[in-house]
């Protein structure tokens, strides 16, 4: 009686997930098999694996995803928690105003978001240009299209970012800030043995999701630059899509997405433990 | 020293908010004037004009009530969808739970673009390209929600379903009248998730729909920067339009906002 009320309620739910996750994901591992040979699909055995480690474009989407998850990830965190401590000060007037104000950008529209810092860093004139006195070609130079890149997603996530720290660090309890008082502590000593551990499952969070963020990219690249100029913004899951719906090699398309599956799953679970096993 | 530390948070949200401004500006002014050096930076005076030619150009109006529907119909179900499951979830123990939480955990580690192939051809195999149950069935079961949901469920007392069973309540009328009202600031949370969700859908909306009168407001947006003479002021005001709702969505219910953000996250 109770396991069928049990099925019941999540029957819907279950269906769902079986025709439309459980089948594609199925479908798209096959592919990752398959190959398109004078318009019938046959067997390719792992050629498409094989095929990923020769292609340069792979090498090269890889190599922009490793720079934002070494550059933009951590500059992110820094700023999202920078932000969650200060906000946090009880002093602080406008608080609630600062909040709204940094979170906003993570609720935007993407075609929205993408329209209006396309017309931001558009070379000539270009808003941000003109604000700055340059003339720089923000999306079709190689390195100025991944700073641009990584100005916008900071520009979109930090705030998201910050509102789950800060929520972290008001579930520490008020005690423990005291105790640390009486027991002498000074601010330095008191942030690092009280805030910091507290913090760690937040801060861990905040980094596994954004990781899987970053390795998933897709929207940014697509809409600024289309992964130009030069490849210097590609990112896989952007050529992905390309082979898949441009070129339409579906094969092709699956081993990439299979790719970022074993990353996304690798590089959570390291970070996972590396932040575990200090607490 | 403690107003100083306004200012470089101040410099901070000016730059968080400036985006924001400038598609205000740009929305009410003629494109090239936008291209002028040094462009405006005030509002101007042709809002109705933008808007009179967004209307001829898209047919804005079609696709807006497009967008609006499709938004309502996708977080009606989803939500209800997610709290029916959630529950199912949280308080029965029946066979395929354990898998079904699997389930839930893979659909956050992979990658939806995995998906679209596959699901683009399912779409095609039965007709169903350029419809709207194309576009909404796909996601209708979302993980997220009914995490959150479960979540919610799991803090429910037991004693008060069995209560409702020892009074002769089915099962669902347990559900609708005594465990729902329980959850609503996390429904809520969850229908403001859906809703914005939908409304900002862009890639798989993109892929299924092609007729012009079935556009929603992101797709038709795209189909305007593709084209040679791209029409800035009046994009800009189709941002601002697609952006409006969801602003006021969130500033009007920021706290339940903030508690799905965190979908129990934070507890740890």
């Amino acid at each position: 009686m109770r396991g069928r009320a049990g099925w019941f309620f999540t029957a819907p739910a279950a269906a769902l997930f079986a025709v439309f996750f459980g089948y594609p994901l199925v479908a798209s591992l096959v592919q990752s098999f398959q190959t398109d040979s004078d318009g019938e699909t046959v067997w390719a055995g792992l050629d498409n694996y094989t095929r990923l480690f020769e292609d340069p474009l792979v090498g090269r989407s890889l190599v922009n995803i490793a720079l934002i998850l070494t550059v933009q990830v951590p500059l992110m965190l820094v700023i999202a928690l920078g932000l969650a401590q200060v906000l946090n000060l009880s002093w602080l007037r406008f608080r609630s105003g600062y909040r709204v104000a940094y979170f906003l950008p993570a609720v935007t529209t993407l075609v929205a978001y993408a329209v209006v810092f396309r017309v931001l860093l558009n070379t000539d004139p270009g808003l941000l240009n003109q604000l700055l006195g340059t003339h720089i070609d923000w999306l079709n130079d190689p390195t100025m299209a991944r700073v641009a890149l990584i100005g916008s997603i900071t520009w979109r996530w930090s705030g998201y970012n910050m509102v789950i720290l800060l929520a972290g660090l008001q579930a520490i309890p008020k005690e423990q800030y005291e105790a640390a008082a009486i027991d002498g502590a000074g601010s330095l000593r008191t942030y690092l043995s009280v805030i910091v551990p507290q913090l760690r499952p937040v801060l861990l969070f905040c980094l596994i999701t954004s990781t899987i963020g970053t390795l998933q990219l897709f929207d940014e690249s697509f809409v600024l630059t289309s992964g130009g100029p030069d490849n210097a913004t590609l990112t896989p899951v952007l050529y992905l899509y390309e082979n898949g719906f441009q070129q339409l090699d579906f094969g092709y398309a699956a081993a990439i997405a299979w790719l970022v599956v074993a990353l996304t799953g690798l590089l959570s679970l390291v970070q996972f433990r590396a932040l575990r096993t200090k607490s | 020293m403690k107003r100083l530390a306004h200012l470089p948070l101040a410099a901070g949200a000016v730059v968080s908010l400036f985006p924001f401004y400038w598609m205000i500006v740009a929305a009410t002014h003629r494109t090239r004037d936008l291209l002028h050096s040094p462009p405006p930076f005030l509002p101007g005076d042709q809002l109705w004009e933008n808007l009179r030619r967004l209307e001829d150009t898209v047919g804005f109006t079609r696709v807006t009530v497009n967008t609006v529907g499709l938004t309502v119909v996708y977080t009606a179900l989803s939500s209800l969808i997610s709290a029916m499951c959630g529950y199912g979830l949280a308080k029965f123990r029946f066979r395929g739970r354990g898998m079904l939480l699997a389930v839930l955990l893979a659909t956050m580690m992979i990658p939806f673009q995995v998906l679209l192939v596959p699901l683009f051809q399912m779409m095609a195999n039965v007709g169903w390209i350029d419809t709207y149950q194309a576009v909404l069935l796909p996601f209708l079961a979302n993980s997220f929600g009914i995490f959150l949901m479960r979540q919610a469920f799991l803090e429910f007392p037991d004693e008060l379903i069995e209560a409702g069973r020892l009074d002769g309540c089915s099962e669902a009328r347990i559900f609708y009248r005594i465990v729902l009202p329980a959850a609503r600031p996390q429904l809520a949370a969850v229908v403001i998730f859906t809703f914005i969700s939908q409304w900002s859908a862009f890639i798989w909306p993109l892929l299924m729909l092609n007729s012009e009168e079935k556009y929603t407001i992101p797709v038709a947006l795209s189909r305007m920067i593709g084209q040679s003479h791209v029409d800035y002021s009046g994009l800009m005001l189709g941002a601002f339009i697609a952006t409006l709702p969801i602003m006021a969505v969130f500033l009007a219910f920021q706290k339940q906002f903030v508690s799905g953000l965190l979908g129990g996250s934070v507890k740890g």
